[in-house]
């Protein structure tokens, strides 16, 4: 096949690329350029795409004998990431720009463009699996599936979960039978300048990974009332968009608890600019409501037993799924209602629950709003 | 393993050129020698012998004196000596000669030298407009200078004798006697018109040229620098090269270099003449494809005076000129978009900006050009690659672009 390898410059795609050479495909790098303007060589370094990252991935390229270039997809990911991030927050949700790229970016614009340009397919350095089974129903008699990687610590599944059989059917995650120290292992053998560089953490296009003082820059400050569960004012925020459900630290509460204890965020409201707390109790959640379906695979129906994880590298959580197929026109099922095992805390609205079969990928949707059974 | 077939079409001369057998002799024959140039024994005289039959050679070449031949690392640095030397020389004289005047089409190894100037040293730009075809006329450069505080103010003009992007050719001797009239000193790059069109650096008070462009080594370039000129040198050292660019001479180099241009200024007529008819057939052939794709710049079948001979530069609607490198790639023709760009990311060419071309018309951009070596079947090949090509750049531009909505749920 002819393949697109996404190399951010990091050690994993590096090796994803190689493996695929090996495997015997025709294998062509391509960096996407995704910050406005790079005016350093090491800004926004914790992340991607700055001109040294673009530099080590052409190194690794010219390595392997392959050809490589860096397309520019900074507009497309300011629209449909970037703007989208602060314009969740903005509305008071939590929302996790790594599913939004590989829904919009990487395994949209990037694999579209690469399809255009007479590829099969996509590669990248994500810890997944794909299996394919055999379906009579699917296009060829096979069916592509989506699985956990093999290493737990590195599993990146969850940030896959928002690919559909489309998508899933040209994407190719060479690494997910690996763990990570063999990777790093496999890279130093292959003698990639990459091998020890450091993972990428937090969100790209925070350099220096401050969330909060991005929004506040983003979205201005807009001081406001912190209030307990009784409608006391305990303290004042610099803007509700700025506080995500679960968190303990930074709130400045002027106002003791009565029972000494310490008390979390638990829940904000963007439209009266408030931010209210209470005790860890208050945290814990059990139903969740999602919308903004994508299924890796075939839709369930009904009400089906499956895994739900709530975060990048959370636990997963026995839950009853119910498909509600009566929201959507053509019958598409518009909304989920997770019932969770157990009562989870710091969950919050415009988090992604990605839902598991097993190992597999069933699919994924937003949180719209999160109550207790 | 199965990766895209080598490039076996080179259409890429003005980014640097396969060099000449007699250069590779050349070159060897004296990396087999010890001597510095600088050195008083016989060593260092048989250099020095080298260096200097290699300087009047290379004067003869470019019509001017041996004494104003001095040997730099190249284009670049060649540029950077004469924009900031003589910015400083003039400026350090007359204080109100704080002005530079230079064409918008200029390459970077010029443009970037005057922005530094205005970032960091006081300096004022006055950029002459070229005309839709990247033509700066007499006028224009008459008009630039006496705007901005007239005539008096300016330190030094710069346009560049032959454009690297769409290959338009400056009318150097009109433009040089406007800057004559009022006693500024003239610059061209003239890197690009070596070898194509008739190069005569006496017009100039300061020219340019480099060797890879022309079959020479890389890594070594000329300025010719009028004897009146005495631009303040960037790096200073032992005070070779008329004390202007200290550092021990690079005799292979040179040796290698003075072979090069001296081929280059002797067979340009039959040169020209050779690429401009490979030239015609392959902008013939590719406006025949699509209607949507348009030739940059002056053309005209068998006119290698305002165009140079080897250089074709096309623009199609709809589509990424790095699509078309790839795809081109992937067909075994190597190729270039024209532009600079950073980190490998595409921009629009300031070349064709400058000329007036939209943002948007400025994406779909490839740079075609010929040198020695250059055949009827390079033309051919390329234009059996390009149909497919062309489909396919515009559809990858259509996904990257228009399909926004289509993966949304």
């Amino acid at each position: 096949m002819r393949v697109v390898a996404a190399m951010s410059g990091g050690v994993d795609s590096a090796v994803a690329a190689a493996r695929m050479l090996d495997a015997g495909h025709e294998v062509v790098g391509v960096h996407l350029a995704l910050a406005q303007s790079a005016a350093t060589l090491r800004e926004s370094a914790r992340g991607c795409c700055t001109l040294e990252d673009a530099g080590d991935a052409r190194r690794v390229a010219d390595r392997l004998g392959i050809p490589f270039y860096v397309w520019d997809m900074a507009q497309r990911f300011r629209e449909d990431v970037v703007e989208d991030f602060a314009a969740e927050y903005a509305a008071g949700r939590t929302p996790n720009p790594c599913l939004r790229c590989n829904e919009k970016i990487k395994f949209a614009a990037l694999l579209d463009k690469a399809l255009a340009l007479g590829f099969d397919a996509v590669a990248t350095g994500h810890y997944a699996q794909v299996e394919e089974v055999t379906d009579a129903g699917a296009p060829g008699g096979v069916r592509r599936e989506l699985h956990r990687a093999v290493d737990p610590a590195k599993d990146q599944s969850y940030v896959l979960g928002v690919l559909d059989a489309d998508q899933l059917a040209r994407s190719f995650f060479p690494l997910g039978d690996t763990t990570k120290p063999q990777i790093r292992e496999e890279a130093r053998e292959r003698g990639f300048s990459v091998a020890k560089k450091p993972d990428s953490h937090d969100i790209c296009f925070i350099a220096d990974g401050d969330t909060r003082g991005y929004l506040a820059t983003r979205l201005g400050t807009a001081p406001g009332p912190i209030v307990d569960s009784d409608g006391e004012v305990v303290g004042e925020h610099g803007g509700a968009h700025g506080y995500t459900v679960g968190q303990r630290r930074g709130l400045g509460l002027k106002v003791p608890a009565a029972d000494g204890r310490p008390r979390y965020v638990v829940s904000t409201d963007t439209r009266s600019n408030t931010v209210v707390v209470g005790p860890e109790e208050l945290l814990g959640v059990d139903v969740v409501e999602g919308d903004h379906l994508r299924w890796c695979g075939p839709a369930p129906v009904g009400e089906v037993d499956l895994g739900a994880q709530i975060r990048a590298h959370g636990r997963e959580y026995p839950a009853r799924v119910e498909v509600h197929a009566d929201g959507g026109s053509d019958g598409i099922p518009e909304r989920v209602t997770v019932r969770l095992a157990e009562r989870v805390r710091g969950v919050a609205p415009g988090q992604s629950v990605v839902l598991y079969d097993g190992t597999r990928v069933v699919g994924s949707a937003t949180i719209a709003s999160t109550g207790r059974a | 393993m199965s990766v895209p077939a080598p490039a076996r079409v080179y259409l890429d001369h003005a980014a640097t050129t396969p060099v000449l057998d007699e250069v590779v002799e050349v070159v060897a024959r004296e990396m087999r020698q010890t001597g510095n140039a600088s050195s008083l024994h016989d060593p260092g005289r048989r250099a020095r012998r080298v260096v200097e039959e290699s300087r009047e050679q290379v004067a003869e070449a470019l019509g001017v004196r041996p004494s104003e031949v001095v040997f730099t690392s190249g284009g670049t640095e060649a540029d950077n000596l004469a924009v900031k030397g003589t910015y400083a020389a003039r400026r350090s004289v007359d204080p109100a000669r704080d002005r530079l005047v230079v064409a918008g089409t200029e390459h970077h190894a010029v443009l970037d030298p005057v922005e530094h100037l205005v970032a960091r040293e006081g300096a004022r730009v006055t950029w002459v407009e070229p005309d839709g075809d990247g033509l700066v006329t007499p006028d224009a450069l008459a008009a630039a200078l006496a705007a901005d505080g007239g005539p008096a103010t300016v330190a030094l003009v710069s346009v560049m004798w032959a454009n690297n992007e769409v290959g338009t050719v400056a009318p150097v001797p009109a433009l040089a006697a406007v800057a004559r009239e009022h006693g500024i000193p003239f610059h061209s790059d003239a890197v690009q018109a070596l070898g194509q069109v008739p190069l005569d650096l006496s017009q100039v008070d300061l020219g340019v040229v480099t060797g890879h462009k022309v079959g020479g080594p890389l890594g070594v370039g000329v300025l010719t620098a009028g004897r009146d000129q005495a631009p303040v040198p960037l790096t200073h050292g032992g005070g070779q090269e008329r004390g202007l660019r200290s550092g021990t001479l690079d005799t292979p180099a040179i040796a290698g270099l003075a072979v090069a241009v001296t081929h280059a200024a002797q067979h340009q007529a039959e040169h020209a003449a050779h690429l401009g008819e490979l030239r015609d057939a392959l902008v013939t052939g590719a406006l025949a494809l699509d209607p949507g794709i348009t030739v940059s710049g002056p053309w005209s079948p068998g006119d290698t005076t305002s165009r140079l001979a080897g250089n074709v530069h096309l623009r199609v609607a709809d589509c990424e000129g790095d699509s078309l490198l790839y795809l081109l790639d992937a067909a075994g023709v190597a190729c270039s978009t024209g532009s600079a760009c950073q980190a490998g990311v595409p921009r629009p060419s300031h070349v064709l900006l400058a000329m007036g071309v939209p943002e948007d018309e400025a994406a779909g951009v490839l740079r075609l050009t010929l040198g020695h070596g250059s055949s009827r079947a390079d033309v051919d090949a390329v234009l059996a690659a390009l149909p497919p090509a062309l489909e396919r750049a515009q559809r990858a531009h259509a996904a990257a672009s228009g399909s926004r909505t289509r993966r949304s749920a």
